[in-house]
């Protein structure tokens, strides 16, 4: 099927690189490093790996989402009702939800099969607006706009309890991104990954050379939602609260605008505008919080018109 | 019955004209532009601020909205979008969330997070009411002119891109730049007029819409799905469609929030989706284009 030299590019590509090793150690390492700030450490490991799934869909699959969080929201509820009506162990939480958002995810992924960049950007975004939508009227579960409540985790593995200081969170969630940017690494250098940046580039090629482009869209989609699915499960676990922002415009927006910081399509990039946004954000808003969208929308704008692969071209030329 | 029906449909006129020039950009221009709604959103404003501040005349106040936003509008376009056109859409969608997230805060910052209220001239308060009580029509005035205006405008809107020198132009520059301005045709500059017309129209529906719509400045974020359904059920290809989605729209959220409140926004996301899936190029074109 594949050369000889293809096998060995995908090799090399394949081999993790000295640098990698320093930026996954790091991330394992900052919650004791940071252990003052363990509180933000767990939001931006939450918030990349969110970007992290929508990177899978949009770097990966050039499909443009508006709608990413359903997902995200569906996790957050997922997980807080669970915990409250069902299993307070977070472990079993969290395989509850990633197993239900693959299912939704699943689901969905009949939506955006079919039609232009345009028609995807609105179902994806219809999506989320019927979770918004759903999430307030159904309020004996949910809690409506006042949120959910109460959500009470136990011990993970019933030894490591939640504290206050959100210590034990920033472990757990970090630790959870770690291992998803590992599967993520390995998924999108292996062939169905291959296969997937040849939809991206050209799906009418892609087909022509016999790949079933419906067929990945689809796993890739669920697989995606699954993430994004867990991404919010830490959210409600970690906060032991959830409220109906989860689903919000905002959320889907904030988390592209993230990945396109990072960088799209690359597998560090979720990670990288993760933490810069984070970052700018607290700080940005500690200045002018209500003014905060202005100082984030000019950032796009001026992105965007110098073009937003300098920055992922910059990063690469430093490590290369 | 009738009476929302009457309603729905001044609603619906109204997503027409607010979403009008989205559809020519979007779908003519193919640009994804999320930032419509910020252009509706300073109609709205510049109408409460000449009407109830300045006192100016609200006949008069209209067609002066409409130049001041198209007036912004073009000069967003020879500055801003115009480098757009080219870039992905991916760009386009981050460019265009940018500029509205930059106009919230901005009205935030000058005006405040409150929401104008328009207090209409006399003649056009107050309603008018026929018929028996299953079957009453009850017609405000306002909606009545509102139903009116916009008749007016399609029809010249309509006229204007399929009989007029200029529509003839603006088609052929869409459908092929690169000849169309070998052939002597002003390609930016037809672009430019379009663009311009295009957002004076949605400042103009903002100003109409300031009394029934809520102008804040949430507005572009809120309603932006609104227009977005319009344009991609409506498909892209002509006036009416976008006009019959309006309405279809219009029609939909009225009856839905007064029968099923609950549920009103709920309905028009599934019916969009629902449409969507069925017809991926949009509910009233003929045949597929590009």
């Amino acid at each position: 099927m594949m050369g000889p030299n293809n096998m060995l590019e995908i090799k090399r590509l394949n081999r993790t690189k000295i640098w990698e090793w320093v930026v996954l150690s790091l991330m394992l390492a900052s919650p004791f490093l940071f252990a003052e700030r363990a509180m933000m450490i767990n939001e931006i490991a939450i918030t990349a790996l969110f970007a992290i799934s929508l990177d899978l869909i949009l770097g990966y699959s050039g499909i443009v989402s508006l709608g990413h969080a359903a997902f995200f929201g569906w996790g957050v509820y997922a997980a807080g009702i669970f915990s409250k009506l069902v299993n307070p162990d977070p472990i079993v939480g969290l395989i509850v939800v990633m197993g239900s958002s693959l299912v939704l995810g699943l689901i969905c992924s009949l939506t955006i099969l079919r039609g232009s960049d345009l028609t995807r950007l609105m179902v994806t975004l219809g999506v989320s607006l019927i979770g918004l939508e759903l999430a307030n009227q159904l309020r004996d579960l949910t809690g409506g706009a006042d949120g959910l409540q109460g959500v009470v985790m136990a011990p993970i593995f019933g030894v490591f309890e939640f504290d206050l200081s959100a210590k034990v969170a920033s472990i757990y969630s970090v630790l959870i991104c770690v291992l998803v940017l590992l599967f993520v690494r390995r998924l999108v250098r292996s062939p169905f990954g291959f296969g997937l940046v040849a939809i991206r580039d050209n799906s009418l090629r892609a087909r022509a050379v016999g790949l079933n482009v419906s067929h990945r869209l689809m796993v890739i989609y669920a697989i995606s939602a699954s993430l994004a699915g867990l991404s919010g499960a830490l959210l409600a676990q970690t906060t032991g609260f959830a409220s109906l922002d989860v689903f919000s415009f905002d959320r889907s927006a904030d988390v592209m605008l993230m990945l396109v910081i990072g960088g799209v399509g690359w597998l560090y990039g979720g990670v990288l505008g993760a933490v810069v946004f984070k970052l700018i954000q607290s700080q940005l808003s500690s200045i002018t919080p209500q003014y905060w969208m202005f100082w984030i929308g000019l950032f796009l704008v001026i992105l965007v018109l110098t073009g937003r692969d300098r920055i992922k071209e910059w990063f690469a030329g430093v490590s290369a | 019955m009738l009476t929302l029906l009457f309603d729905g449909v001044a609603y619906g006129m109204l997503l027409f004209v607010l979403s009008v020039g989205l559809s020519v950009t979007l779908g003519l221009m193919n640009f994804i532009n999320l930032a419509h709604g910020a252009f509706a959103m300073m109609g709205g404003y510049c109408m409460v601020y000449l009407f109830s501040h300045l006192q100016v005349p609200f006949l008069i106040c209209l067609p002066v909205v409409f130049v001041l936003i198209a007036l912004l509008g073009a000069f967003m376009e020879r500055v801003l979008y115009r480098r757009m056109y080219n870039k992905s859409h991916l760009d386009q969608v981050l460019f265009s969330i940018g500029l509205s997230f930059m106009s919230v805060a901005t009205m935030d910052y000058f005006v405040g997070s409150s929401q104008q209220t328009l207090v209409l001239p006399e003649w056009l308060q107050g309603r008018h009411e026929w018929g028996q009580d299953p079957w009453t029509l009850g017609v405000g005035n306002y909606r009545l002119f509102i139903v009116l205006l916009c008749a007016v405008l399609t029809l010249i809107l309509q006229t204007g891109l399929s009989k007029t020198r200029f529509g003839s132009q603006l088609r052929a520059s869409v459908d092929d730049p690169t000849v169309a301005s070998g052939l002597g045709i002003p390609v930016n500059k037809i672009f430019l007029l379009t663009f311009a017309v295009g957002s004076g129209l949605a400042g103009l529906g903002g100003a109409l819409g300031a009394e029934i719509l809520s102008i804040e400045p949430m507005f572009p974020l809120k309603y932006m799905i609104y227009f977005l359904i319009v344009v991609a059920v409506g498909g892209t290809s002509s006036i009416t469609g976008p006009l019959y989605a309006s309405m279809l729209l219009g029609v939909a959220d009225v009856f839905g929030k007064y029968y099923i409140p609950q549920f009103g926004g709920f309905i028009v996301y599934v019916l969009m989706i629902v449409i969507l899936l069925w017809r991926p190029q949009g509910l009233f074109t003929k045949g597929v284009k590009r």
